[in-house]
């Protein structure tokens, strides 16, 4: 697409075609399951059909007289003596003396074939005492519930509680029994949501090698390769950089893939088998019951509100479980909560509490979906009470920059106005409603992370340009990292290619999380390509014999900075890097650091929806998200993140949960029965990038991959209550349940 | 330099019942290590990751950040992220 003549940039903000397209599009994208070695075994993993058990013996021998089978494990073949996360991590990769949720991994087995090894994980005997077992939250807190794990609170946990609470945290400011004494009506809710699986396409696959040495090599799909590498050296008990890891092309993450599973079973089935590579490649029913969904929260929040809106205080008590290791999101859960409000007084408590359940891992924005669900389904209701616009509400309430946060610390630049500003200007909002149509509006937020990071590029002998990241390309990154580059280096973006690099190649990276890898690793490769820049000019100057202070690089060519520099016509980036091997060698930029100057993102979503009063089906009629990108670098892949933020979310509001029986084992877990939409299900999904430029980077980049899921629960409760008058306050608000409250209520 | 940090107020148990805490310190590293000394409880909370904010802007690593004169800080949370 042309760039608008309006813009400030030349590239940036432009969408050109995706860098991993054609690999996609062809099948040559080589993901997790497509990486194989010579000699390679095949791994399968035997899991626990228990919720709670003792594991009292493993038998292999049956598995062992198959031929081809070469190698069982169990966790006497990990290291003892581990503690804190790292031993979390070993005790959920593969259980030691208990099972502590249905499809834990208690042994692992190697054969020649992928047929044989799951047979032979199905030959492998376990003899089991069932324990008694508890798998939902408001359960799991009380007292007297069977206990996951003594001791396994921190110190944030005051003595006397239950003793599955494993932290607790309480914050706020604010004197909120006056806030409440002050407003016309005080109204409270109680919120339930379920836990939901992240759903990416692309299930957990992974090749490990590791010989007696102690070397050992990984191909893994992840969002995080020196995140794989610390956590099995951890669990493995190996030394850091002995293992090295290689991440495949990713098909999704959303947080799921930013820790280990089956990863270092692997490896040590790979010892175990004399330095024969292992691959591992989890079923989907592996994958539902025993890789991270997130949290399933229940939750009670108390708003008070002035009759023109004016929110005059709250309060949120949260309790979150997140599987039987610590972990729920209930911090980021209560950050977010009311982020979104200028509030004089508001109080937060908070407990993350273990259950039954598998190993909760991030999912996109985590926490801040289930908090956005009670507050804004609570401000929505008080809206409707008295008679008022949601958005005004809003917009009285909002948060500016400078303004103290629900959270503590003051904002800095954030973009709320804009963007409730730019909602009540779009035409969806005109659209007329039908009978038993309703429309709902939420706001939802996040933060953006800058974590270590790691970037290094290199000009070409053509004068091209290559950029090596550390953070896997989740939704655009390459593109938008080449973009930047490219603008800076003054040359076209289809002369830069970025590449993903292994954990040999650059220091350390965290993963592509906290919608982090746009900001962070793009403002990483900005000020790598200005180190190039000064070498490229140093060459100029060289040439011409002035002073490299002397020399200006402008439209990707060194020229002298002013008449008094010299007469010299600008000397081209390819004349300089044509000649760099007789000039100095090789030129490159590196740069490393923990990014400062995160921008966060505020979004706003409004969806009309229609409820069938006769079955209770939710149909999305119109979705419309707005949301503060700081600047849009590749618009279309903003978009997408929008769009896939909204369907991940209609998702979890809709249809998504994990279903537990009485006997604590997972119900649902494949597709079939997990259901998330499809594109049948959903109308195309309008967007609006509002731009406040990020000032902490160089092109005014915020984080924008998370923000996008957390409204979507929220404004469609709202659309439903508006469409059928009755306010569901658990999700998923399924067919059965609309029905039932519509029912209820004499409907 | 006398530093103010705000801590969130399920800490108070642990800082004899302060929800702010005056410690010396001109860097977060130096701030992060008084306050574990000054209050040792609050030790094991520091080394499990706390991410701080100054002046509204949030860090997760950085402990040789100079900490300005009159300068906002929170402890929050270790901010994580999908």
């Amino acid at each position: 697409m042309p760039k608008d003549e309006f813009q400030k940039y030349r590239l940036v903000g432009t969408r050109p075609n995706r860098p991993d397209g054609l690999d996609k599009v062809t099948g040559r994208a080589r993901y997790g399951a497509d990486i194989s070695a010579p000699g390679m075994l095949w791994g399968a993993v035997v899991r626990s059909p228990h919720a709670h058990a003792k594991i009292v013996k493993i038998d292999a021998s049956k598995a062992l007289a198959l031929a081809g089978v070469k190698a069982v494990i169990t966790r006497a073949d990990f290291p003892d003596g581990l503690t804190g996360e790292p031993w979390n991590l070993q005790e959920n990769t593969i259980a030691g003396e208990r099972a502590l949720y249905d499809g834990h991994a208690v042994a692992a087995v190697a054969a020649t074939s992928r047929l044989l090894a799951e047979e032979a994980a199905r030959l492998v005997e376990v003899t089991y005492e069932v324990l008694p077992h508890v798998t939902e939250v408001d359960e799991a807190i009380k007292p007297d519930a069977p206990v996951i794990r003594a001791g396994a609170a921190d110190a944030s946990v005051p003595e006397g509680m239950p003793p599955n609470v494993v932290r607790y945290m309480e914050f706020g400011h604010g004197d909120v029994e006056a806030g409440f004494a002050e407003a016309d009506i005080v109204r409270e809710g109680h919120y339930l949501t379920e836990a939901t699986h992240q759903g990416y396409i692309e299930p957990h696959a992974c090749l490990g090698q590791m010989g007696e040495d102690g070397k050992g090599e990984m191909w893994v799909t992840t969002q995080g390769q020196w995140y794989i590498r610390k956590m099995c050296a951890d669990v493995l008990g190996m030394e850091v950089s002995q293992l090295r890891v290689t991440p495949s092309e990713i098909g999704g993450g959303f947080g799921g893939k930013t820790t280990i599973f089956m990863e270092p079973l692997s490896l040590a089935l790979s010892k175990k088998a004399g330095g024969k590579p292992v691959k591992i490649v989890m079923s989907r029913s592996e994958v539902l019951r025993a890789t991270g969904p997130t949290a399933s929260a229940s939750m009670d929040v108390k708003i008070g509100m002035k009759k023109d809106g004016t929110i005059t205080a709250a309060t949120a008590n949260f309790r979150m479980q997140g599987g039987a290791f610590p972990g729920a999101p209930v911090d980021m859960a209560l950050y977010c909560a009311f982020a979104a409000y200028k509030l004089p007084a508001v109080h937060h408590v908070g407990y993350d509490v273990l259950a039954n359940r598998p190993r909760a891992a991030a999912y996109r924005a985590p926490g801040s979906p289930n908090g956005a669900f009670a507050v804004e389904s609570l401000v929505d209701q008080m809206c409707l009470e008295l008679g008022l616009d949601p958005i005004e509400v809003r917009l009285k309430n909002a948060v500016r920059e400078g303004d103290k946060s629900s959270y503590g610390p003051k904002f800095g630049s954030i973009g709320l106005i804009e963007t409730l500003e730019a909602t009540k200007d779009h035409p969806n909002l005109q659209a007329p409603l039908g009978p038993n149509q309703g429309r709902g509006v939420a706001a939802g937020y996040w933060f953006n992370h800058g974590g270590e990071t790691s970037v290094s590029m290199a000009i070409s002998e053509d004068g091209t340009a290559q950029v090596s990241v550390g953070t896997p390309d989740v939704g655009g990154g390459r593109a938008s990292i080449a973009l930047m580059v490219a603008e800076t280096l003054g040359i076209r973006y289809e002369d830069v290619r970025v590449n993903v690099v292994e954990t040999g190649a650059l220091g350390v990276n965290e993963p592509t999380h906290g919608s982090r890898a746009t900001f962070a690793s793009g403002k990483a490769a900005v000020e790598a390509t200005r180190q190039a820049i000064g070498e490229l000019c140093k060459r100029a100057a060289a040439d011409w014999g002035i002073d490299p202070e002397a020399v200006e690089w402008v439209d990707g060519a060194a020229q002298p900075a002013g008449p008094n520099a010299g007469k010299f016509p600008p000397m081209s980036l390819a004349e300089i890097a044509g000649k760099m091997g007789s000039t100095g060698g090789p030129i490159s930029g590196h740069h490393e650091s923990v990014p400062e100057g995160v921008g966060a993102s505020f979004g706003v979503h409004v969806v009309d929806v229609e409820v069938d009063p006769e079955t209770g089906r939710t149909t999305i009629l119109r979705y419309l998200v707005v949301q503060d990108a700081g600047t849009a670098i590749h618009p279309a892949y903003v978009e997408g993140q929008y769009q896939g933020g909204a369907v991940q979310g209609i998702g979890w509001a809709l249809n998504e949960e994990y279903v537990y029986g009485k006997d604590g084992r997972l119900q649902n877990p494949i597709f079939l029965d997990y259901r998330v939409p499809v594109a049948s299900d959903l109308p195309m999904i309008d967007t609006v990038i509002v731009e406040v430029p990020n000032p902490g980077h160089p092109y005014g980049v915020r984080g924008v991959g998370e923000t996008g899921i957390t409204p979507p629960l929220p404004a469609i409760a709202n659309a439903i209550h508006r469409a059928t008058g009755q306010r569901l306050r658990h999700l998923p608000m399924t067919p059965a349940k609309v029905l039932a409250a519509i029912k209820a209520n004499g409907g | 330099m006398a530093v103010e940090v705000h801590l969130w107020s399920g800490l108070r148990r642990l800082t004899d019942g302060a929800e702010v805490v005056s410690v010396e310190a001109a860097t977060v590293g130096e701030m992060l290590d008084a306050l574990a000394i000054a209050h040792p409880g609050l030790k094991p909370i520091i080394d499990g990751g706390v991410s701080v904010a100054i002046d509204g802007e949030l860090l997760t690593g950085g402990r040789h950040r100079a900490i300005a004169p009159g300068a906002e800080i929170y402890l929050m949370q270790r901010l994580k992220g999908g």
